[in-house]
């Protein structure tokens, strides 16, 4: 069966994630920015100090990446998705500030999926260990922001196809738990 | 006789073994995931697998960190009792070897010098850790790994009686294989150590995440309770990438030691697909 992934441009508008469908096969196309551990809970201490951002959030899809250096000719080093669920308690102050979607790896249950819900943000996953390969989607990246902190530093990154599945839809499905339990051998 | 070895020696090899391992997975691995790109039964699943063959294909052609996770270097020596170091300090001339390829092979950085976190500025100034076996003879085995933490951190460790026996570790591994799902990028690699004390099925776990996986136990019960356990991890239907499937773990490995008469000490430590290892000897 040939595959046909749905491809989206982003920003992704609200009826463009209203139509999303937890375990549709998306690319994805436009500006993203990067977070990660540090980066997350300095992006939070700067929005609870009510202190202005290097960047804002508004309407932004971030990536739970930090990439390995470029090679001399590389645009990126080496940069698949990092666990989202180790940044899934700055989330909610995050989607306060305007992010409509994170991309990351892994799963997410429970109370850190309630934000999504709340905010109607979707989480889509890229296929953790897949960092040679999906360097090659990311046709800029851009350091916007505390460079202090390497590899977790804040980058503006311009994605093209960059293949995803949706796991949190704005229904409140999750992708990896019917997945599972349809697999599931008892 | 006793034979001098410059650390040098060591340390370039280090720097040679730790670009290696993260631009090449091992070929056990690639073939086994070769192999569950045909038989997987999920069809995201399928294409989860193909994508990750090719991943590695263009990273040993291009020459690039499979992923991006770089890990924490782990040297594993088995030193032979007539070896004599000579040159410097053994355990700086591998973490010199750590930073020089980290730095030549453009891998990313991924270590912090505290833990804790309580330091404003930390380095790396510990980048690997080393386990260190001395055995009879003048040669020195090395088993390097970059451990990648997706899949370290959602390992674990359980002091059993003896009275929970064998069904204690089953159910211990199903559950810490069920618990990490997605997050410890599936198709996993399982290492279960069992025995000794606490830090010993640790580091059993460890060495039985870094055995080839086309290695089974040479006991023909434990080898045994390795497919046994293959099989019940893969009903767990978690899938490539948690994504739903047939195959969640690649291999399941154990590695036993004697214990006291009152413990059962389990240790399950993961590894993900890009489970990177290389061994040599000097």
């Amino acid at each position: 069966m040939p595959f046909h992934p749905t491809h989206l441009n982003l920003p992704l508008t609200g009826a463009v994630l209203d139509g999303l469908r937890a375990g549709d096969s998306v690319e994805l196309s436009g500006a993203v920015i990067s977070f990660r551990d540090a980066t997350a809970a300095r992006l939070m201490r700067a929005l609870e100090a009510g202190e202005p951002l290097p960047v804002s959030l508004k309407n932004e899809i971030l990536y739970a990446v930090g990439p390995s250096p470029p090679k001399p000719g590389q645009i990126i080093g080496s940069a698949g998705p990092t666990t989202t669920a180790r940044m899934a308690r700055f989330l909610p102050t995050l989607f306060a500030a305007g992010v409509r979607a994170v991309i990351g790896k892994g799963e997410l249950h429970g109370d850190e999926m309630t934000p999504f819900l709340t905010h109607g943000a979707v989480y889509f996953a890229a296929i953790g260990g897949l960092g040679a390969l999906l360097a090659k989607q990311i046709s800029s990246a851009t350091v916007v922001g505390y460079d202090d902190l390497g590899p977790e530093a804040l980058y503006a990154l311009e994605i093209t196809a960059f293949p995803a599945v949706v796991i949190i839809d704005r229904q409140g499905r999750n992708f990896h738990e019917t997945a599972r339990a349809h697999w599931k051998r008892r | 006789m006793i034979r001098d070895i410059d650390v040098s020696v060591l340390r370039d090899t280090v720097a040679r073994l730790i670009v290696e391992a993260n631009y090449n997975i091992p070929d056990d691995i690639l073939q086994a995931l070769r192999d569950a790109a045909v038989r997987e039964e999920s069809e995201i699943g399928r294409r989860t697998l193909e994508q990750l063959v090719r991943n590695y294909e263009i990273a040993a052609a291009e020459r690039l960190p499979v992923c991006q996770d770089s890990g924490v270097a782990v040297v594993m020596l088995e030193v032979g009792q007539d070896v004599h170091w000579t040159g410097g300090s053994l355990q700086e001339a591998i973490f010199e070897g750590v930073r020089e390829g980290t730095k030549t092979g453009y891998l990313r950085w991924s270590v912090t010098g505290d833990p804790t976190r309580m330091l404003k500025t930390a380095g790396g100034d510990a980048p690997a850790v080393i386990h260190t076996e001395i055995v009879p003879g003048s040669d020195v085995q090395i088993t390097f790994a970059s451990k990648g933490f997706g899949a370290e951190n959602m390992s674990a460790l359980k002091m059993f009686v003896p009275a929970d026996g064998v069904p204690a570790i089953t159910d211990f591994v199903l559950e810490t294989v069920d618990r990490a799902g997605a997050d410890a990028c599936p198709p996993i690699i399982v290492g279960v150590g069992v025995g000794g004390t606490f830090e010993t099925a640790a580091l059993l776990a460890k060495k039985a995440v870094l055995r080839p996986i086309n290695v089974r136990h040479p006991r023909a019960d434990l080898c045994r309770l390795e497919g046994e356990l293959l099989e019940r991890v893969n009903d767990l239907g978690i899938g490539p990438q948690g994504l739903g499937g047939r195959i969640t773990a690649l291999g399941v490995n154990i590695e036993i030691y004697p214990t006291h008469i009152a413990g059962l000490p389990v240790a399950v430590n993961l590894g993900c697909h890009s489970t990177r290892r290389i061994s040599t000897s000097l």
